[in-house]
């Protein structure tokens, strides 16, 4: 990597600012929203700044994944895992850090300098809503009790994924969320948010930025802490209320970046499916849905 | 796809923007002219993010109500440092009687101006959340000294006593008079205003200092944006950061018996170039009288006072 061969930092600032800033004006797409969080689409940065200002911070990034926790950890873990060498923070310090039920199942990936498995035995639940909603709550816990101490950065994603192309520093922020890929083309009122007073994620018909999705989120760990307790929270109300969000953990994070601004959001070239075809402002697709086996995921 | 820029009739909605008091969600009405859609951009023909993804704060990119909401939480004050030496003096009555219109209305500032005439300073009423605090300071024969020495003043201060009373800190000219307001888009860790003089300049014909032998230079090739020494500010530590490393080379400067093309201002480059701001200011908000105003510039925030620089200078 071009940072490892600068030792003198002083030469290093002078070598690499000379490259050209290479970057584009994008004007077919919002850059930045009314409170000032920049939107990251492909040519509205530079990475080799970017990078430099991270590392010269030695910052150590977490990537949160839920595994197997009832599917099949071989369905999805090593994909996330070696593509995730290949495309996540290069040239970082990153700690994954595994959420699983079967840690004997964690996939064993050869890995980086710098890079660390850790893995987090936590309880599993029948039903997949549940699954998916008590991430909330395991975040929010092992934040406080880990994470806080060794990274600086949390980067909250779903597993069932794989990395096609650059995910890095341009995303890290205070507080970020991504654009859904669903509906970043939508109006408001097509915004799957909850419509239900009765549930602690309701959102008035006439109110809302983006929806935001439950896959890719984070921020510092404080940030990122506040953000999951106060979603985990809000789901055991709805839960002692017997009631569950329409887009369980998804309607209450979009309720939280309603009302607690996001920093920075990310396009939906952050988490793409391919389903949804390949528009012409879409420049890159970074972080991919894999398809599901759901033969292989029932039948374990 | 519905489109809405700032300037078309003010639509009201339901507040999308609550704030927490004593445990209650308490709904605030404001303003809310702004339908958007994701896929089209207000304005496209300036650049609105950084090649670090900093902020650039033009009109028509920002929300000063939801920024205000935000804001209001933190209870922040915020300083001001201002240098009326000599002739000076004359500015002061514009410019506080501006700033105490246009500059962070309705929140907390306190305006520190510096002057070696406190009995000319003009009384002004300030509105109730602004003070006001007058401090002697002595004047050089070289208005480039006054000028560079405000670095070294500043971070003194810092030190001694306002990194205590306010949470953000902003230098401006005195020579100036506001026009339009300037609110908390400003306010950010490290912020520079792009001048007005190069926004439009390519790289190489900027005003950077280019002689190796200054500890301002800034090697051909190299350099983002130009920016004023008459506007530039951010957190308290950042801002003593700065001053400190701007007047640390102006003073080995003036051992080797050079001085930096453009003063303090070179210096102020120098830094910003290898400490990049987290937020750059549109020319809006520090606007060169001389200049004729380009259609991208649609405000004009503040701006220099006409004056004849043989005549106030010596």
């Amino acid at each position: 990597e071009l940072w490892k061969s600068f030792l003198n930092l002083k030469s290093f600032l002078f070598s690499y600012f000379s490259f050209r800033m290479i970057y584009t004006k994008r004007s077919d797409v919002l850059m930045m929203t009314p409170w000032f969080a920049p939107i990251v689409w492909e040519g509205t940065y530079n990475s080799e700044i970017l990078n430099e200002q991270f590392r010269q911070r030695n910052v150590t990034v977490g990537l949160t994944v839920f595994l197997a926790c009832g599917r099949s950890a071989e369905a999805t873990g090593p994909t996330f895992l070696e593509t995730a060498e290949t495309y996540f923070m290069v040239g970082h310090r990153v700690n994954y850090y595994i959420f699983t039920d079967r840690p004997e199942e964690v996939p064993k990936v050869a890995l980086k300098e710098g890079r660390n498995v850790v893995v987090l035995q936590v309880q599993n639940y029948p039903r997949w809503q549940e699954i998916s909603m008590r991430r909330m709550e395991m975040l929010s816990y092992f934040s406080q009790q880990r994470f806080i101490n060794e990274v600086s950065y949390l980067v909250c994603v779903d597993v069932d994924m794989k990395f096609n192309d650059q995910v890095g520093v341009e995303i890290l922020s205070d507080l970020f969320g991504t654009l859904h890929p669903g509906f970043y083309t939508a109006e408001r009122r097509s915004f799957t948010y909850e419509h239900r007073p009765a549930s602690q994620a309701y959102v008035p018909s006439d109110e809302g930025d983006f929806y935001y999705a439950g896959g890719f989120f984070g921020g510092t760990v404080t940030e990122v802490y506040k953000l999951t307790k106060k979603c985990h929270e809000a789901i055991m109300v709805d839960k002692a209320n017997g009631i569950e969000a329409i887009w369980q953990e998804e309607s209450h994070l979009n309720k939280y970046f309603l009302y607690h601004k996001p920093t920075k959001i990310l396009s939906p070239e952050y988490l793409w499916d391919d389903n949804l075809g390949r528009p012409e402002i879409l420049k890159k697709r970074r972080f991919l849905a894999v398809p599901k086996n759901h033969a292989a995921i029932r039948n374990k | 796809m519905k489109n809405v820029s700032l300037t078309m009739p003010v639509i009201w909605y339901r507040c999308p923007f609550l704030i927490y008091s004593s445990g209650h969600y308490r709904r605030l009405k404001i303003l809310h002219t702004y339908i958007f859609s994701l896929i089209s951009c207000r304005r496209t023909d300036v650049l609105l993010v950084s090649p670090w993804l900093a902020p650039i704060v033009w009109e028509g990119t920002f929300n000063r109500d939801i920024l205000n909401a935000q804001y209001r939480q933190k209870n922040f004050v915020v300083g001001v440092a201002t240098f009326a030496v000599k002739k000076y003096v004359r500015f002061i009555e514009g410019f506080l009687g501006s700033a105490n219109k246009f500059f962070l209305s309705g929140h907390r500032v306190n305006f520190y101006l510096f002057t070696d005439h406190p009995e000319k300073v003009p009384s002004i009423n300030l509105a109730p959340e602004k003070r006001l605090f007058i401090i002697p300071v002595q004047n050089y024969s070289r208005w480039q000294d006054i000028s560079m020495n405000r670095m070294d003043i500043i971070s003194n201060h810092i030190h001694s006593h306002w990194r205590y009373e306010v949470d953000y800190l902003y230098s401006m000219d005195i020579d100036v008079q506001m026009f339009e307001h300037i609110g908390v888009e400003i306010i950010d860790t490290l912020v520079g205003t792009i001048s007005s003089w190069q926004y439009t300049k390519p790289r190489d014909s900027n005003s950077y200092e280019r002689h190796p032998e200054s500890r301002a230079a800034i090697p051909h090739g190299e350099g983002d944006f130009y920016y004023a020494a008459s506007f530039y500010g951010g957190s308290v530590s950042e801002v003593y950061k700065l001053t400190t490393a701007c007047f640390k080379g102006v003073t080995e400067d003036r051992a080797n018996g050079i001085e930096a093309k453009w003063h303090e201002e070179s210096h102020l480059n120098k830094y910003l170039l290898y400490h990049k701001p987290t937020r750059l200011l549109s020319p809006e908000y520090y606007w060169d009288e001389e200049l004729i105003r380009p259609r991208i510039i649609r405000v004009k925030r503040l701006s220099s006072v006409r004056k004849d620089l043989q005549e106030v200078r010596f």
